[in-house]
């Protein structure tokens, strides 16, 4: 189990079989919507766990960039008569960009400086967005144009969820792949050890600023996903409550586990949504459920899952 | 092939683990024997003491309904969801409410915010959606399905104008809240003041959660000419806005603040610097000190005395919003004598004369809210109670 957790053609394989069936188990639309919603969800912790996981930073104003993503195909097409394909990758470029910028000095420094340097960035981020209503709608947000895609425009939840699991495969087979890169085996080493990775010559600062980009990136993709999927933004997207949603599920999932982070993505999607039944109970339950699974899981879930099969052999 | 084989497995556990998850959210079925109309409400979360009252509000009077009889011979089944003001969530839990519970009409939308989110679902769905939200873009451009029933930031700026126009005052200052609420309402104000002769000289503005409005008052205060200011503001900012306000020594300049203030805690907030100002809100605040001719007059005060006793709360307008809805839709059903969206959704256009909480509605295919200026009434506040001004003054 563990060996085939590195195997990234199963692993891509299994996901790939994972997305086509399931919509057929469905009983309604609304199931497309919630697996749409995981989809995206799992696209943007991938790329916060190659930060994390693998360069061990952490980012606590990542929905900043989820926003810019969101933002950017909502202001694109209409105050720039942008299409929203453009947008998404002008917001990609833009959130990778400011991800430099922001993290170029920071990086330099040993220690968790970028978890507050990126928590001042996403605060600020949330108030601008906030605060320019002439190009944002404000704190009530914005409509959203559809996508169209050669003439066909994408407005079905099974246009979506299809184009979300797409998107999915693809983020999760770069991501996985990155690990067989000389990027990814530095990551490795200055994920072992710092020390020993500056001494082998790696550009420590430098390898951690490419995590965050590509973290960024990722982030801003999902972002331009979901709000071109909802028809509608709002400066939500962009505040502190998403960015440690997104940090929560990473963790849940499992540190530098890229199956780890769809099935984070997945539980902190899905969970509400079942807990409805609590009614007022219902937050009560998501955090009990969440303390339970970080004490007893303190590896996250799937890294702890394969621990388990693994002695069970 | 240990791989595979490997692989298959882990396949399998994968979807069985899906399936699982699948059937978690597959709620239990019910019987075809009820009229379903489904909710979203932001009851907790930063926007509660609006999502609160609501769904408090929608609970009690659907039991109300269903012991008498129901709707057109069926009981209501009333499906709430609860999205903590979370724009994304809410859109969720529409698409939930009509593709999976299948509801003939929805009541609810706490915020402007989440109304917005939710409106594009139950437009493509064609699905009467009766919003509880404030700002005018609900029903500004009017879409099919789409209507509300509280008062508009505008109506609340026309009134406060009306009132200032009578008092022959023509310039004034404005601060206003940064937060959804006060940059809809500021807007609004600006784009109708003209209408009314008003000249806008000073326009501050204050954070949701600032602490201190000194800095902007005393700009005000030392603007020349200013006969009245103008609170567009939610929440604690402008009772922290009245206080300072009073502090200043500028109480002989009128304060004029919004309906969003309506509720008792903002009078507890400000104290005594409270007395004097004015401000539109509806009928029900002042239910009992309407004279016995109001039209309204039964309708509030029957609300505010049945709330009152089953939620043991004080009752707001809120909620007030969240009765309007239900017995618009549940009147629109009785007439269409039919849970069919498509003819619900024609019979709530032609709700004609209906007396609700916020005021007497009267919809048209060009109006999907019905209210008109009279809905609102000027309040000024009386050692420590709402009072209703006298005519003409």
């Amino acid at each position: 189990m563990t060996a085939l957790l590195n195997n990234r053609y199963a692993i891509v394989a299994a996901l790939a079989v994972v997305i086509a069936i399931l919509p057929f188990t469905f009983p309604s639309s609304y199931y497309l919507r919630v697996a749409s919603l995981v989809w995206v969800s799992a696209f943007a912790s991938i790329g916060l766990n190659v930060l994390m996981g693998k360069a061990g930073q952490v980012s606590l104003g990542h929905a900043a960039f989820f926003g810019i993503g969101a933002y950017s195909t909502a202001i694109g097409p209409a105050h720039l008569g942008l299409p929203s394909w453009a947008s998404l990758v002008i917001g990609a470029c833009v959130s990778g960009l400011l991800a430099y910028l922001v993290g170029r000095p920071i990086l330099r420094l040993k220690g968790h400086y970028l978890a507050i340097a990126t928590l001042g960035f996403g605060v600020l981020v949330a108030l601008v967005i906030t605060t320019e209503s002439r190009w944002t709608g404000g704190p009530d947000g914005m409509p959203v144009a559809k996508l169209t895609v050669f003439g066909w425009r994408i407005g079905t939840a099974y246009a979506w969820y299809w184009l979300s699991g797409a998107f999915l495969l693809l983020g999760a087979w770069i991501a996985l792949n990155l690990d067989d890169t000389p990027t990814g085996r530095a990551l490795l080493a200055l994920h072992d050890s710092e020390v020993a990775a500056r001494v082998v010559g790696i550009d420590v600062a430098g390898l951690k600023l490419r995590a965050f980009v590509i973290a960024a990136v990722y982030a801003s993709i999902a972002g331009s996903l979901l709000a071109m999927m909802n028809g509608f933004v709002n400066p939500d997207l962009a505040g502190f409550q998403h960015s440690v949603e997104l940090v929560t599920m990473v963790v849940l999932g499992g540190l530098g586990s890229i199956v780890g982070s769809i099935v984070g993505a997945a539980v902190l999607v899905v969970l509400p949504q079942a807990l409805t039944v609590f009614q007022e109970y219902e937050n009560l339950m998501l955090g009990f459920i969440i303390i339970v699974a970080m004490v007893f899981m303190r590896d996250g879930i799937v890294p702890m899952a394969s621990k388990l099969i693994a002695s069970a052999r | 092939m240990p791989d595979l084989n490997q692989f298959n497995r882990r396949a399998a556990r994968c979807l069985l683990g899906f399936s699982i998850l699948g059937l978690a959210i597959c709620g239990p079925a019910y019987a075809a024997e009820t009229i379903k109309i489904g909710s979203v409400l932001s009851v907790t979360g930063p926007a509660s003491f609006l999502g609160d009252p609501e769904e408090k509000t929608l609970k009690l009077y659907v039991d109300k309904i269903n012991a008498v009889g129901g709707v057109a011979g069926k009981k209501i089944e009333l499906v709430v969801y609860d999205d903590g003001g979370d724009a994304n969530k809410a859109r969720t839990f529409a698409t939930r409410l009509v593709e999976d519970d299948k509801v003939s009409a929805m009541v609810g939308g706490s915020t402007t915010g989440t109304t917005m989110a939710m409106i594009p679902v139950f437009e493509e769905a064609k699905v009467p959606f009766i919003s509880l939200a404030g700002a005018i873009e609900v029903v500004d451009p009017v879409r099919q399905y789409v209507f509300k029933t509280p008062h508009t930031d505008k109506m609340a700026c026309e009134k406060i104008f009306e009132n200032l126009k009578l008092r022959t005052f023509t310039k004034i200052a404005m601060i206003s809240g940064t937060d959804g609420f006060g940059t809809s309402m500021r807007a609004q104000c600006l784009k109708v003041a003209g209408n009314y002769g008003i000249q806008v000289v000073a326009d501050e503005t204050y954070g949701p959660r600032d602490t201190d409005m000194t800095a902007q008052l005393t700009k005000i205060k030392n603007t020349a000419g200013i006969q009245a200011v103008v609170n567009p503001g939610f929440g604690q900012g402008p009772a922290i806005v009245t206080r300072n306000y009073a502090q200043l020594g500028m109480s002989a300049t009128p304060l004029y603040e919004s309906h969003g203030v309506a509720s008792k805690s903002f009078i507890e907030l400000a104290g005594s610097a409270a007395d004097g100002v004015r401000l539109p809100a509806a009928a029900l605040l002042v239910g009992d000190k309407l004279p016995d001719t109001d039209p309204q007059k039964k309708i509030v005060v029957d609300y505010k005395q049945t709330y009152e006793a089953s939620a043991k709360q004080p009752v707001s307008t809120f909620g007030g919003h969240a009765y309007d809805g239900l017995f618009i839709l549940v009147d629109a059903m009785k007439r269409a004598n039919s849970a069919d969206s498509g003819k619900v959704r024609d019979e709530i256009e032609k709700t004609k004369g209906f007396v609700g909480t916020g005021g007497i509605v009267t919809m048209s295919p060009t109006d999907h809210l019905g209210l008109d200026l009279s809905a609102f009434r000027m309040l000024e506040i009386k050692g420590g109670d709402w009072t209703l001004i006298q005519p003409g003054s």
